[in-house]
């Protein structure tokens, strides 16, 4: 089986066929369910761009970040530093600006962590993004250069307007899913196209022997670094969505947790093609919710404790399905397929 | 920013001891983290929860038993041996794993660990007294002085570093990890033991976090999640000091101490960021850390 087939970069015709389907339930899906719903959807949506931001990473350049939350983090922040006490901000130049901000920290950060590798490559990452984490939670507001910065600290910034976006009403529920909608279908197009550009083709190849590819004259750093800087941008635009959705961040978004559950989605969908980041995006967050409403029996509140279940989950999918749910879904489909 | 004018010398020697003291702590953490990357290649973020669990040993042992040297005693062979079931069960599995798959595997372990202990031991934050016998203080000056249980802790770090040194350096058992760090095939070809020196090494590392946790215990709370925050200042200690290197990781725990302790001192308002700077710094200067073997 050659590399390119382990991780299903080109998406095999029954696999994109699942796509198509699920596609036509998102966009028929608000027309369906109430507010609730689609604000869940939303919120998976939201989750499947960081997860396919993080793919960019792992799956596609094998570079493990344990502090990609961070970026999502700040460009949640961003929407709360750029939205006024009493109106609202423009859509349009706000979203760049997230973006623009997560990406540059991500250029920064890069910078030091993207000559690293390995197991020191996890470590760093998660250590900048605790000091971005620290730096928020400890500060209630910060003076940088006698201009005063409200971070709110551990109490988290609310956001009092959602962006306005003036051909459409974003405090719409059905009218925010289908941004989002636009946004994920945007974003996965971008990647699909990058994977298979020459820029996409040297990340793989990064991935697979970085020495081999230094000795064919490709300055690996620059590749990495540029990686890492746009890995960092799509995140923030998720968090710019979750901001905007949610009208709330706290210092968790950043947090050690985030990173490690944006992980755990692109392993469970399967990595290195974006599809995977999105069905793991949506089936971890199903878990979640199915996990945090379990009843309680004989007096042991087994929702409450969530996170033992999701441990032993994620224990489980480590040791028996390595390569998540569409590697499991092409095997199931291929079986009646004569071996090529 | 200010500078604080009242750093004279009593003060100095104070925060001076600190350091030392917070410095060795974060060491008996990554000399466990270390040895258990450098020898069996796995990157354990569930390493702070052996420190939770030591903490929560410690008070929980100290209420039956009413003595913080049985606790020590008693909580450190607890942990031992369920490091070496969990290494049984678990991580020997992993050894040859992917780091990525290392990593979900000991982050799922964190939750698992959590919620044990939720269940066991619930989720209010406990405290555990300092014994009567070193409950003293050093006077330094008229209104200064210095508790005598943080100087038998920084005692109780120092002997069990140089014990540790002694083990690797001058035993046979410490030849034979060496050997197993060097070239696992090999070693194993020459008839050593290599899966018996791996579960002798990990039962090592979390006994040591644990006696890190234990000693912890009565000077600053036991809470829950107290292993996440403490995990990442080993990796800090651990990315400086060089990846496997017990050397390396004593000198940089020691300058993360400093550097921390006197950084919440003089510059408070950035205190919390100076130890990821000097990291940044270290990684321009020496990407593969200050001691890379």
């Amino acid at each position: 089986m050659s590399l390119a087939s382990t991780r299903l970069e080109t998406l095999p015709r029954s696999v994109q066929f699942v796509l198509l389907l699920g596609l036509a339930a998102l966009v028929l899906f608000p027309f369906m369910a109430t507010d609730f719903y689609t604000q869940m959807i939303t919120r998976m949506m939201i989750l499947s761009i960081f997860a396919m931001s993080l793919d960019l990473l792992q799956g596609v350049t094998g570079l493990v970040s344990l502090g990609h939350a961070a970026f999502f983090g700040i460009g949640g922040y961003m929407v709360a530093f750029l939205t006024p006490e009493a109106q609202a901000a423009s859509l349009w130049w706000t979203l760049p600006v997230a973006v623009g901000g997560a990406a540059l920290a991500a250029l920064v950060i890069g910078f030091f962590v993207v000559r690293t590798h390995g197991i020191y490559f996890i470590m760093v990452t998660l250590a900048f993004a605790q000091m971005l984490f620290y730096l928020v939670f400890d500060n209630k507001t910060l003076t940088v250069f006698g201009k005063g910065f409200v971070l709110g600290g551990s109490d988290g910034l609310y956001i009092n307007f959602k962006p306005s976006a003036g051909l459409f009403d974003l405090e719409s529920k059905r009218a925010f899913y289908f941004f989002t909608l636009a946004m994920l279908l945007l974003v996965y197009a971008f990647l699909r196209r990058l994977l298979f550009s020459p820029f996409g083709r040297a990340l793989a190849g990064i991935r697979v022997n970085e020495h081999r590819m230094r000795a064919m004259g490709f300055g690996t750093f620059g590749y990495k670094l540029t990686a890492f800087t746009l890995a960092g941008g799509l995140a923030g635009l998720a968090g710019y969505l979750w901001g905007a959705q949610t009208g709330f961040v706290n210092p968790e978004l950043m947090g050690f947790h985030m990173s490690a559950h944006a992980i755990m989605m692109v392993i469970l969908g399967g990595m290195g093609n974006f599809a995977g980041a999105i069905a793991g995006a949506f089936a971890f967050e199903l878990l979640l919710d199915l996990f945090k409403d379990l009843p309680t029996v004989q007096g042991f509140n087994a929702g409450k404790h969530w996170q033992l279940w999701m441990g032993l989950f994620i224990v489980f999918v480590v040791a028996f399905a390595p390569r998540g749910l569409l590697g499991l879904l092409e095997r199931a489909l291929r079986r009646g397929e004569p071996h090529p | 920013m200010t500078i604080s004018a009242d750093m004279d010398l009593a003060n100095f020697l104070i925060q001076l001891l600190n350091s030392v003291q917070y410095g060795l702590l974060l060491f008996m953490l990554a000399a466990g983290l270390t040895l258990i990357f450098g020898i069996m290649g796995v990157v354990n973020l569930a390493h702070g929860s052996f420190y939770m669990l030591g903490a929560y040993l410690a008070w929980y042992l100290t209420q039956k038993t009413g003595s913080l040297v049985l606790a020590i005693v008693l909580g450190t062979v607890i942990a031992v041996a369920f490091g070496l079931l969990l290494e049984r069960v678990l991580f020997r599995h992993f050894y040859q794993r992917d780091h990525l798959d290392q990593v979900l595997l000991t982050f799922g372990l964190i939750y698992v660990f959590e919620e044990m202990r939720s269940i066991l031991w619930g989720d209010d934050v406990r405290g555990v007294e300092v014994p009567a016998l070193l409950s003293a203080s050093v006077p330094l000056t008229d209104n200064l002085s210095y508790p005598v249980y943080r100087l038998f802790m920084s005692a109780l770090c120092i002997g069990l570093a140089l014990g540790l040194y002694a083990l690797i350096t001058r035993t046979r058992l410490g030849m034979k990890i060496r050997a197993g760090a060097f070239n696992r095939e090999m070693a194993e070809a020459l008839g050593v033991n290599i899966k018996l020196i791996h579960a002798v090494v990990f039962a090592i590392g979390v006994g040591l976090a644990a006696i890190a946790g234990i000693l912890s215990a009565p000077i600053s709370q036991v809470y829950p999640n107290m292993g996440s925050q403490v995990l990442i200042m080993c990796f800090v200690v651990v990315v400086i000091g060089g990846i496997g290197s017990v050397r390396g990781a004593l000198i940089a725990a020691l300058l993360v101490g400093t550097v921390d302790t006197f950084g919440k001192v003089l510059l408070p308002q950035v205190a919390g960021m100076l130890v990821y700077v000097l990291m940044a710094a270290v990684l321009l200067w020496k990407p593969e850390g200050l001691f890379r073997q």
